[in-house]
């Protein structure tokens, strides 16, 4: 036995073809069927190794190969664990690679469990210092996290700002658990929604657990979980599908990818229990092929679950059957609308349906089909197990539980953000986000992806739950919250967000697909100057008219990042039309690039820099610049250290 | 024909042909299977040539008008030959606030192709991605399946010379 998975002796019987009711309890409090002090310590043992108790001699390197692989983490991770082979200590420290922590920012992240000792912006040449602080017991020094607002040294994760105003829920194993291991999702609890719901729930009681929880779907709409389930119950078919909606296609949101990347067993047990609850014993996963990593790690726990019985035929001994295949997306955006995604998975072009009747009455080849997003279904377990009540005493009246947020764009801690339900926008930014970069001043927020809008600064106290950000003109979206701020210009904004709607609209309804273009052009047209003073009325008139006779919510919300920065920032579109001015310096078209003859000192620097040879001037004199040749490219801008080079 | 995206060994037409007859065999009379059927076909190929997109619809009993109209529907799917390096910009909001644009511009200088193209000597193809999910490094961007992030112009230039 040497994991928690395996037989712990003879007597055990386990296998997936002769279940045994109480596997999952037994792996951590067992064994349950009979009375062996060395099986339990064999356990018991197994168990401390994923989640070492403090004092027990065991410690846990754990080494992000989530996001943190882009700066290196994979790197760190071989050499880790080559160095500590070498020394021999591989029996008193343990290497594992776990999922993404979340402070991206601060990749690649090493953390040290169950000390919680924080190491940030770990290189391969820091190993060798890591593995000899944890021989003599000590810290590295140089690799610890410095607060960059009190400047003092933080030892652990816990006490960093960023982690401090976290409620992790569905992140909790994130960044502890090896991804690749049933062995650790079991070890930390895992399952157990499932055990308990077979060992003694009805669907009926499931659904009620759910609905009493006030989950509601995290992909966007936020319909509540729990009615769609009933609806999906109530349908009576031969044949009922779950489908697990994994294609993040938003930009700026990648807190499914993490979850998949970081825990994918906490979404193959929500849609098992989804399957039980709705009398469905088939599940698809469409996920995006963008994500190989979440692929591969998504086709190795449903391998694991199955090997062990805890996916497939009589799953426990209870009768119930559940398979989860993996769809690979094909790159469209549309098919992240649920009707899309179902015509993708039959096998044609992804494009949304008239929904005669609901999904749950007729979905996926016209059955019953419960579709939820990634982190509704990696909510699920957390609600079985601890009680609908419980979960529903987290968030606001209305919205339930925790969300997470992908904090991107201008702000210090970019990452992975779990807060409460209610949180205000300034404590995400301004608390977890660390504020803005480079001590600009905040301009807005952009919450919801290209369906969403941008919350300016007058809300950031606004509290966040799906209801208040619809009620300013934004969305919870998937939870993408780029932050904007003064050198962003919000016309540009707009434009970028319509030229991918355009790009992504499938073609199907002419006003989506004609009115994002004819939206484009305009927008384009403003942002080089040349703007009509007609032009914000045609936009809002076509705004108008793609909302209300698109099909689907891809179309019905592409004029929404146009209409949230009109009501927010018509200055800025009035400044572009009528003054071709971009308060934010931002469209190059209307910028005019000049030298300030007083921070020049004439290095030349600019004039090396410039393809076009606009710029010219004498070896330690100021420098100047022909606007006549200038092609705007921002290099000299970009080279000057002087600050010497302006736009406007 | 082009070489396989692994860039080991040129694969003959005939154990290309194997390989796709192994694909028919194993999603034979399953539902919904021509888009996995076409993502299994582009691996072998490294696009989808017309013959092989016939083959397909024939296999499966599709119509070719229905094979090409998910073929092109899909950003994933290339019907012509691609380079043995995959350059994939991310045009998120994230990295479009953080001025991945010069960084794009930058590529398509060094490598002297735009949006879409291969260079001629087949190493790279440069596109754009809507969103690579790596928001927390932008701007970033993906060469095969390695993410590099926290790009400057020249960074990116410069991760390209890792590649053959």
């Amino acid at each position: 036995m040497n994991s928690l998975v395996h037989k712990c002796c003879e007597k055990c019987s386990h296998t997936p073809a002769t279940p045994c009711k109480d596997y999952v309890i037994c792996r951590l409090d067992g064994p349950v069927c009979h009375e062996d002090e060395g099986c339990k310590e064999k356990r018991q043992a197994l168990a401390n190794e994923v989640n070492p108790a403090p004092g027990s001699g065991i410690k846990v390197v754990c080494v992000c190969a989530g996001g943190c692989t882009s700066s290196g983490s994979m790197q760190v991770l071989g050499r880790l664990k080559d160095e500590i082979q070498q020394k021999g200590l591989q029996d008193k420290f343990r290497v594992r690679q776990v999922g993404c922590h979340g402070f991206c920012e601060m990749g690649p992240i090493v953390t040290v469990e169950p000390d919680k000792t924080f190491y940030t912006q770990v290189s391969e040449d820091d190993v060798s210092d890591i593995v000899s602080a944890l021989e003599s017991g000590e810290l590295v020094e140089k690799l610890l996290y410095k607060d960059p607002q009190s400047g003092s040294t933080i030892n652990t994760y816990d006490k960093v700002p960023f982690y401090a105003a976290q409620k992790k829920l569905v992140l909790d194993k994130c960044g502890f658990i090896d991804p690749e291991s049933i062995n650790d999702y079991i070890a930390m609890g895992g399952y157990r929604a499932l055990s308990k719901m077979l060992a003694g729930m009805s669907p009926q009681e499931v659904v009620d657990e759910v609905k009493t929880s006030g989950l509601r779907g995290r992909g966007g709409a936020g319909f509540p979980t729990g009615v769609k389930w009933q609806g999906a119950l109530n349908a009576v078919r031969d044949k009922k599908y779950v489908v697990c909606n994994a294609d993040e296609g938003d930009p700026g949101a990648f807190m499914d990818r993490s979850v998949l990347e970081g825990d994918p067993h906490s979404v193959l047990e929500g849609m098992a229990i989804c399957g039980f609850a709705t009398g469905s014993n088939e599940g698809y996963i469409y996920v995006r092929a963008e994500y190989p990593m979440a692929i591969k790690r998504l086709k190795i726990a449903i391998a694991e679950a199955e090997e062990c019985g805890l996916l497939g035929d009589n799953i426990l001994g209870s009768g119930f059957n559940f398979h989860i295949k993996i769809k690979a997306g094909a790159g469209a955006f549309v098919c992240g609308e649920g009707t899309a995604l179902m015509t993708s998975i039959e096998g044609n072009r992804g494009m949304p349906r008239f929904k005669v009747a609901r999904s749950t009455d007729k979905g996926l080849w016209q059955k019953p089909t419960t579709l939820n997003n990634v982190e509704t279904f990696a909510n699920v377990p957390i609600i079985i197990n601890k009680g609908g009540d419980w979960y529903a005493s987290i968030g606001t009246e209305k919205s339930k539980g925790t969300k997470i947020f992908s904090l991107t764009g201008k702000v210090n801690n970019s990452g992975l953000v779990e807060v409460p339900m209610g949180v205000a926008l300034r404590e995400i930014i301004f608390d977890v986000g660390g504020g803005i970069r480079d001590g600009k001043d905040f301009k807005a927020a952009q919450a919801g992806g290209p369906s969403g809008g941008c919350i300016p600064a007058e809300h950031l106290d606004l509290a966040i739950d799906y209801d208040s950000l619809g009620q300013v003109g934004a969305m919870m979206g998937s939870g993408g919250l780029v932050v904007m701020d003064e050198t962003t210009c919000m016309v540009d904004v707009a434009r970028f967000f319509l030229d991918f709607t355009r790009a992504e609209s499938c073609g199907k309804c002419t006003p989506c697909r004609e009115g994002t273009q004819r939206m484009l052009e305009i927008l384009t047209r403003i942002c080089q100057g040349e703007g009509r003073p007609e032009d914000l009325d045609d936009l809002e008139r076509l705004s108008r008219v793609i909302v209300n006779t698109s099909l689907c919510g891809l179309g019905q919300s592409a004029p929404n990042p146009v209409l949230s920065t009109l009501r927010y920032f018509r200055d800025e579109y009035e400044a572009h039309i009528f003054d071709k001015r971009c308060p934010a310096s931002v469209c190059p078209d209307l910028l005019v690039y000049t030298i300030n003859a007083d921070n020049c000192n004439g290095c030349g620097m600019c004039a090396r820099s410039c393809p076009a040879g606009a710029i010219s001037g004498e070896k330690k004199e100021p420098h100047s610049i022909d606007t006549s040749k200038c092609i705007k490219c921002d290099n000299c801008f970009q080279k000057c250290k002087f600050g010497a080079v302006e736009k406007k | 024909m082009a070489g396989c995206q692994c860039g080991s060994q040129q694969k003959t037409e005939q154990s290309m042909q194997e390989e796709l007859n192994k694909v028919f065999e194993k999603y034979r009379g399953a539902q919904g299977s021509l888009i996995p059927v076409l993502q299994e076909a582009q691996e072998i190929y490294g696009y989808l040539p017309k013959e092989v997109m016939q083959q397909i619809s024939k296999e499966l009993g599709i119509p070719f008008s229905k094979t090409f109209g998910v073929a092109t529907f899909y950003a994933q799917f290339h019907l012509k030959p691609r380079g043995r390096n995959i350059i994939r910009v991310c045009q998120g909001t994230a990295c479009h606030v953080r001025g991945v644009a010069r960084v794009f511009d930058q590529l398509q200088e060094k490598l002297g192709v735009q949006n879409g193209e291969t260079t001629e000597d087949m190493k790279f193809t440069l596109e754009t991605v809507a969103c690579l999910g790596a928001c927390g490094l932008a701007p970033a961007m993906m060469v095969n399946d390695d993410t590099h992030g926290r790009l400057t112009p020249e960074q990116a230039a410069k991760v390209l010379e890792q590649y053959e």
